[in-house]
């Protein structure tokens, strides 16, 4: 049943691709980007990575779609008929898909537990971190103890990435005669909206501190508490947005979330371990190891939800800014 | 059938990735392109997942009663890669706001007399 | 627990057909409020029943509380995304099917 689960969501997802590629309007275009993210997450789920579908339909769905809507309201929504010939692309693509083809003959056959991939680090994550670390979702051990450096890495890149938009963009100083947007004649919306944030958050926080037992972690958890914050602006208009987190404020805190991050590993150099070894950071190795991954996760959790904000900030300004002119 | 079932997967992530490909190299306006970058880098991700599943196997999170788990590596991996590569879509797009303020145009055939105009 | 599986198979079976029904209307209806329509009949009845379906099917525990709170929370969304989308269609100056004949037809007779 999940085989036929499986063939009958890809085709679908391949289906989407193709739509993607011959539509003209970009708006459609966006919107069908959306429904990809979502049924590649329905995939996920099929393929028992519960954590990556849960990322994947907050981040992909959710947060790039946003940013693509608001990157469209500055461009136009059309795109003009290409000059070049399409020939030349699709011979390379061809070309090159042939050969990727004939590649995949050579790979191990699908869900066979004798695959090498399954063979070198994975069993020792499965049978042991259960003991070592204590915790019953793996990937939440494997991410954050295990190659916490490398989480570490990304969290930083993720943090580059809000230096690099604010170089580009920048956040527009608020102006006396800003027009008080947001959707004014929304009523259903704003009474709506104002039940639905909290929860939003309320589940945030859940999928934040439940992510060492469940699906979730910081990384999804600060793009719910993002969207949630984004759902204000939309309604509510970015000045009212503004006054209730700045995007100064953030900044301190994208910042703060790395450093906390960093600091655990260097605390856990002070007493005597390596960098991010979170044995030293308690009596016992498995309560120490639990301490670890709670501030970890939390500066994850701070520094995405930050990003994230902040970056929809500096588009939303953007289109603010050229609908007033 | 066997045979098919084995290699489906991988099958459909080439033809997603030769499909944003298709749309980097082909399309002509860029927001389309970040969309077509987009597309290739979730077949990647799709890749990995499918990698990462065993038959008979249950979500990487201990249940009493599962023996097989599913690898939970490739999860991560694809986890955190999700999150930076909507990061990198942020800048991408914050780079197309730039162009469109600068050049006028986010269509690639019209760049091209427009070098002197700045 | 039989006659639990019998109405829980009756319920997901009524929601498959209201959720293919919503996607035949959104595919043959003729414009884009009718359509709305047809999009919310999946977005509120069939996920209703689908969940009611497999709330029976949940040994009444943690998972039945949590398929609660999902049903809670598309009660309150889905009506709110179809309004706002009628809405700002409404608001876009986008004119009903009936709207729209009437012109049509002075069109022809001018």
């Amino acid at each position: 049943m999940a085989e036929f689960i499986d063939l009958v969501l890809l085709a679908m997802l391949a289906l989407t691709a193709l739509r993607i590629i011959f539509l003209k309007d970009l708006f459609a275009v966006v919107m069908l980007f959306g429904i990809y993210s979502f049924l590649s997450a329905l995939i996920f789920v099929n393929l028992d990575a519960v954590d990556v579908a849960f990322t994947e339909a907050s981040v992909g769905a959710g947060i790039s779609t946003v940013l693509m809507l608001g990157t469209l309201a500055l461009t136009g929504r059309k795109e003009k008929p290409s000059t070049h010939s399409t020939l030349l692309p699709l011979f390379v693509v061809l070309v090159t898909g042939a050969a990727l083809i004939y590649g995949t003959l050579d790979m191990p056959p699908f869900g066979d537990p004798d695959n090498p991939v399954h063979q070198h680090v994975a069993p020792r994550y499965i049978e042991e971190s259960p003991k070592e670390v204590g915790l019953p979702n793996m990937v939440t051990s494997v991410l954050a103890s295990y190659r916490g450096f490398d989480t570490l890495g990304e969290t930083v890149v993720v943090f580059s990435a809000l230096i690099g938009v604010f170089s580009l963009l920048g956040v527009r100083r608020k102006q006396k005669k800003d027009l008080d947007s947001g959707l004014e004649s929304h009523r259903v919306l704003h009474v709506v909206a104002k039940v639905i944030i909290p929860l939003v958050i309320l589940f945030a926080l859940y999928v934040q501190f439940h992510g060492d037992f469940g699906p979730g972690g910081g990384f999804q958890a600060g793009v719910i508490a993002a969207a949630a914050f984004i759902l204000y602006a939309l309604v509510f208009g970015l000045p009212k947005a503004f006054a209730v987190v700045g995007p100064k404020f953030l900044q301190w805190m994208a910042a703060f979330g790395v450093l906390l991050y960093a600091s655990v590993g260097l605390y856990s150099m002070y007493k005597g371990g390596h960098f991010l070894d979170y044995n030293q950071l308690a009596a016992d190795p498995v309560a120490g190891q639990h301490y670890g991954i709670i501030i970890i996760e939390l500066g994850v959790g701070f520094t995405v939800f930050a990003v994230m904000l902040n970056i929809f900030y500096a588009f939303g300004s953007q289109a603010e800014r050229s609908n007033v002119q | 059938m066997n045979f098919i079932l084995d290699y489906y997967n991988y099958w459909v992530v080439v033809f997603l990735m030769m499909a944003g490909f298709y749309i980097v190299i082909s399309a002509n306006n860029l927001v389309k392109k970040i969309v077509g970058l987009n597309v290739f880098q979730t077949s990647v991700f799709m890749l990995y997942i499918s990698m990462g599943k065993v038959t008979g196997g249950t979500a990487p999170i201990v249940a009493e009663g599962v023996t097989q788990y599913s690898n939970p590596l490739p999860h991560v991996l694809i986890l955190t890669a999700i999150v930076v590569g909507v990061a990198t879509t942020a800048v991408g797009l914050a780079l197309i706001v730039r162009i469109k303020r600068a050049y006028g145009t986010v269509e690639e055939n019209e760049f091209e007399n427009k070098d002197d105009a700045i | 627990m039989l006659f639990l599986d019998i109405v829980s198979s009756i319920l997901l079976l009524a929601g498959i057909f209201f959720g293919l029904s919503g996607a035949v209307g959104l595919f043959r209806f003729p414009d884009f409020f009718t359509r709305v329509h047809a999009a919310s009949v999946t977005d509120s009845i069939a996920a209703i029943l689908i969940i009611g379906g497999l709330l029976l099917q949940t040994s009444f525990d943690l998972n039945t509380a949590k398929l609660v709170f999902i049903l809670l929370f598309l009660m309150v969304t889905s009506p709110t995304a179809s309004h706002a989308l009628a809405k700002s269609a409404r608001h876009g100056g986008l004119l009903t099917l009936a709207e729209t004949r009437p012109e049509d037809k002075q069109e022809h007779t001018q």
